[in-house]
């Protein structure tokens, strides 16, 4: 490890691995910081991406990549009723463990320099100067001076912090989550649910993605404000024990997931952030991979363009917070009404709504529908419905 | 309150409790969960976030 870069990229998840591959393109020197053992472990996710805009940005989604395909989806009602979803969206179950692995290979491959077992503990901002990153690696403290950080360091992100920039996911926005990889279950592998119950996950919902080979992540969220009487992974255990008698858990994780409304400031001087350490995930699903993607390819380029400029002022580096907030950033605004919406509803509202939705004819039960049904007396969020979802 | 520096058994070190600090007191690297007490508030953010119920705050009696 070099004590100069252009660039360093805190965190080698798919944000901080695209970043550092397209800072890596436009010929910056990049450092590449994994505080764990290799890019892709631990997996704290529950991998499930839309197609259609996972292949907006890898048109070739290479095989390897994909561990099942998701056709159709269940959900399923407090009451235990089952609504299947009309929809022509398909969904891909990634091997994250494979995947953040090549995406960092990726950004190696370009010119980027990765370390791993390398936890950054300190960074100070020089506007003049530089930025000054202290790293723990190994058993070495080393200090790194960069023109620019990018934080991609994930919903703790301390990085921003240091930066002056307000990381800090409300309580209530914070999604508590437990997840098990867990098999043999006995359902149809292209068809993934979700059970909403404001008793079971109140603030979220549970999910189950098949996996393929019998096995599926299953996993529920809980809002972070509630989690005293619903504690995730307890709740979890419970939710298998009733769904999946003698289910085997291969694996077990938790992590938080920021469901906020977008963060206003996502730069400062020589400062970017991207992904879940800029609350890039859509508030609604917890989804965040492609966002991770968009915004970390985003702000790579952009950090790589600064550098050759010679200016890394909060002002040059504002093009990737603009870029980001009237694409991205006003669909995520529009999600995150939706949840404060949604995720009101008690066992009882969700039940008549079930009942509503499950009187239509199968082609009519669309997600489109299921909001317009769940806000008649929020009209105004019908049409967030529609552009969340169209 | 006594600050409880060792690492709490059932910690996933999954990063929620940090999210949520306030007052950035909670340090986390791959195998190691730290608390600098002298700027925690008590608030108990991080106690009602963990996923696995693995954080426990004990007050002290007010002087």
């Amino acid at each position: 490890m070099k004590n100069q870069y252009d660039i360093v990229v805190v965190g080698a998840g798919p944000a901080g691995a695209m970043a550092a591959h397209a800072a890596a393109q436009t010929g910056a020197r990049v450092l590449l910081l994994e505080k764990d053992r290799q890019a892709g472990i631990p997996v704290r996710c529950a991998e499930g991406v839309g197609e259609g805009s996972f292949r907006k940005v890898f048109p070739q989604v290479p095989e390897s990549w994909i561990c099942q395909r998701i056709t159709k989806a269940v959900i399923h009602a407090p009451s235990g009723a089952e609504l299947p979803i009309a929809s022509r969206h398909t969904g891909l179950l990634l091997d994250r463990k494979r995947f953040d692995f090549d995406l960092a290979h990726r950004a190696v491959q370009a010119g980027a320099e990765l370390f791993v077992k390398a936890n950054v503990h300190g960074m100070h901002i020089d506007k003049a100067k530089g930025a000054q990153v202290q790293v723990r690696w190994l058993d070495r403290e080393v200090t790194v001076t960069a023109q620019v950080v990018i934080g991609a360091d994930g919903v703790e992100s301390r990085v921003g912090r240091w930066g002056g920039l307000k990381t800090v996911t409300p309580l209530r926005d914070l999604d508590a989550c437990a997840q098990v990889l867990a098999g043999p279950v006995d359902l149809a592998m292209d068809t993934c649910h979700f059970y909403f119950s404001e008793h079971v996950t109140p603030g979220g919902y549970a999910w189950i993605f098949p996996k393929g080979d019998g096995l599926a992540n299953i996993g529920l969220g809980v809002s972070g404000d509630r989690c005293a009487d619903a504690r995730p992974y307890a709740q979890l255990q419970a939710f298998l024990h009733q769904h999946f008698p003698g289910i085997r858990q291969l694996s077990a994780t938790c992590g938080g997931v920021p469901c906020c409304a977008p963060m206003k400031k996502i730069v400062s001087d020589r400062l970017m952030l991207a992904g879940d350490a800029a609350h890039q995930v859509n508030p609604l699903t917890g989804g965040g991979i492609v966002n991770a993607l968009i915004a970390g390819r985003l702000a790579g380029k952009i950090a790589g363009q600064a550098v050759q400029e010679n200016d890394c002022s909060a002002e040059r580096l504002r093009e990737y917070e603009k870029t980001w907030q009237q694409t991205e950033g006003v669909r995520q605004a529009r999600a995150f009404r939706l949840k404060q919406a949604m995720f009101s509803l008690n066992d009882e509202r969700l039940n008549i709504l079930a009942d509503t939705v499950l009187n239509l004819p199968f082609e009519k039960r669309t997600i489109i529908n299921i909001f317009k049904y769940a806000l008649l007396k929020k009209p105004s969020l019908i049409w967030d419905a529609v552009k969340v979802f169209t | 309150m006594k600050p409880e520096q060792s690492l709490p058994i059932r910690c996933d070190f999954c990063g929620a409790c940090v999210a949520v600090c306030p007052v950035d007191a909670i340090q986390l690297d791959e195998a190691h969960w730290r608390l600098f007490a002298e700027r925690c508030t008590q608030c108990e953010a991080c106690v009602m976030v963990c996923p696995m119920n693995a954080l426990e705050m004990k007050h002290e009696e007010p002087v």
